[in-house]
């Protein structure tokens, strides 16, 4: 699958990293790991796609391929039609890229200067510059941090400032590598909201790595799930969840009891955790929680319950396994 | 190219006010640089002393030496306090991959953030012990401008080379993921063949004739020969000059090598 009209579009790209491994004084191992096994997907001008996965799973890698920091061992890459690894400066220019865990910002200095730094480094105009870094300073209430040394801005803080750092050069794909990583509820939101909002009236493509499933069902209508290095799911939020009951997914109900006690037995349930007074009870996730919640209360003395969707890594999970 | 040169000087302009930032440190570098000075002045004093010449300076040239050395100690990065250790880190904890995606050149960047850092602590840490020195010795501080003029542009000069080879120590790290071995071997490395222990021009016979043409010497004895006049003559004076040049292209070529190899065998860490 060769498609040059999208944005972003992979043909069976592969990363093998070499490790060596020390067996013994003398012996060392050579061991190939796949970190990307052939992978292929298209992403069009517009887009918002999420790509989750577990740990390990291959997404940074990916992303990192897209970028041109890493050479894919195998396949095809293009990226607004360059090959990322060949003219990865020419690539940088189109591209804007947050790694949630890192900053491009000078930590010692305030955050204008970094800013000032894009725009001679992205050789951005100074009018388009000042309205691009207007409009980042508004939307992500950045005005007062302006001054501030960025070694002091909370995580959150500089979070949006790094976010704003990949605009200003007006990119037409947007990478972010778990961008909510360690944020409170109110600086999520500001993020989301700002992602939003970015994608509608700029029509910035963005592709989105996160483990928060909140992340996807509030920005992303397309989300790819890769593990062990393969695409496992490619399409919409929704079929993820039909695709992750396929196997057998579980909801759970989380009891409160006014003592400890040994795990309870309720019909159509079973025990999968206890924890003192508290017992986590797993249902099918097909199933009505309400029978399970009158048969606890009217057998046990129930102080509080909850019932917990399976999240991303259970999906996950499941779909993994159900493809084994 | 205009917009490169603007960029890269920018970039020199933040390393400069990057360590401005930390007062403290500055001070107490200061503190450390003057009272090493006397230290070694006094002792350098002794053996001048006892033999007159040593090295073809007089008493006046070697505590010149000196205090000079320990003004250009912090700048020159001699004992560490680059950016090698950082760009060590940057490569351990994977955040070099950040550097390596934006549209600028990895060594001409962390050359101008160097230079920006050495013209801070040029001014912040140097000015303050040669004062302190010449106050209390008596130093051969030429009065010649021209002659501060080509002592600066070898200063420069010095500075480019002793970043070339930390930049090189700092890519290492692509290799070693450990580089503190590799630094501490470093430091004494250029404390004795820099000539910040002994000038290189005591050392007698092919020993001294081979430290003297190594690129530590065109760190500190180059510079520090021009400043006290033992380049003469004007065609002297540009050999020497001649000479860091020769080191500075020798050694950000053999960089830029090392730099496309670390960059190809990029290792990032974590998945």
């Amino acid at each position: 699958m060769v498609d040059d009209d999208a944005l972003i579009s992979l043909d069976g790209v592969e990363k093998v990293f070499d490790v060596r491994r020390r067996v013994s004084l003398m012996r060392r191992e050579k061991r190939q790991v796949r970190a990307v096994d052939g992978i292929s997907f298209a992403v069009a001008r517009g887009e918002m796609v999420g790509y989750i996965g577990p740990n390990g799973a291959g997404k940074s890698t990916t992303i990192k391929m897209l970028t041109g920091i890493l050479n894919p061992s195998g396949g095809r890459l293009r990226v607004a039609g360059i090959d990322p690894a060949r003219e990865r400066v020419r690539l940088a220019h189109r591209i804007g890229v947050v790694f949630g865990q890192r900053t491009t910002l000078w930590w010692d200095l305030p955050l204008k200067d970094s800013y000032g730094l894009m725009r001679r480094m992205y050789r951005v105009p100074r009018a388009r510059f000042e309205e691009n870094l207007e409009r980042c300073v508004d939307r992500l209430d950045l005005a007062e941090l302006l001054d501030v040394p960025v070694r002091q801005l909370s995580l959150g803080q500089r979070m949006r400032g790094d976010i704003a750092a990949a605009l200003l050069h007006d990119p037409d794909v947007l990478y972010l590598d778990e961008p909510t990583i360690g944020l409170d509820v109110v600086s999520k939101a500001k993020v989301r909201g700002f992602l939003r909002q970015l994608n509608e009236e700029r029509g910035t493509t963005v592709l989105l790595t996160t483990h928060d499933l909140q992340d996807i069902e509030q920005l992303c209508e397309r989300v790819m799930v890769i593990d062990h290095g393969r695409l496992m799911y490619d399409g919409a939020l929704g079929g993820l969840h039909a695709a992750g009951s396929a196997g057998e997914s579980e909801r759970t109900l989380v009891v409160d009891l006014e003592r400890e006690l040994a795990p309870i037995s309720v019909p159509g349930a079973r025990v999968v955790k206890v924890e003192g007074p508290r017992q986590w009870l797993a249902f099918p996730a097909g199933q009505s929680a309400a029978p399970l919640v009158s048969a606890v209360a009217a057998e046990y003395p129930l102080v509080d319950l909850s019932v917990r969707e399976p999240d991303i890594e259970d999906v996950i999970a499941r779909m993994y396994a159900g493809r084994d | 190219m205009r917009q490169r040169v603007r960029l890269y000087a920018a970039v020199a302009a933040g390393g400069f006010r990057r360590y401005a930032t930390y007062g403290t440190a500055t001070a107490a570098g200061v503190f450390t640089n003057t009272v090493f000075g006397f230290i070694v002045a006094f002792t350098y004093a002794a053996l001048w002393d006892q033999r007159p010449g040593l090295g073809g300076y007089d008493r006046a040239q070697a505590l010149t030496f000196v205090w000079v050395s320990q003004s250009l100690l912090a700048a020159g990065a001699f004992i560490g306090g680059g950016f090698q250790e950082e760009i060590q880190e940057r490569v351990r904890t994977g955040d070099i991959a950040v550097d390596l995606y934006r549209p600028a050149d990895l060594q001409m960047w962390w050359l101008a953030a160097d230079l920006g850092r050495s013209a801070f602590q040029l001014l912040g840490r140097g000015l303050v012990p040669l004062v302190a020195g010449a106050l209390a010795f008596q130093l051969a501080l030429p009065s010649d401008p021209w002659r501060w003029l080509l002592f600066l542009v070898s200063v420069v000069l010095g500075l480019v080379v002793s970043f070339a080879v930390r930049y090189m120590l700092g890519l290492l790290a692509f290799w070693l993921m450990d580089g503190s071995g590799i630094n501490l071997m470093a430091t004494v490395v250029s404390i004795f063949f820099s000539g910040m222990l002994l000038p290189l021009t005591v050392f007698p016979g092919a020993f001294g004739e081979f430290v003297r043409v190594l690129p530590w010497a065109a760190m500190l004895q180059v510079p520090m020969d021009v400043l006290l006049g033992v380049h003469s003559g004007a065609g002297d004076a540009v050999g020497a000059l001649g000479f860091q040049a020769g080191w500075v292209l020798v050694l950000l070529g053999a960089g830029r090598l090392l730099q496309s190899a670390a960059t190809r065998k990029v290792v990032v860490q974590g998945g």
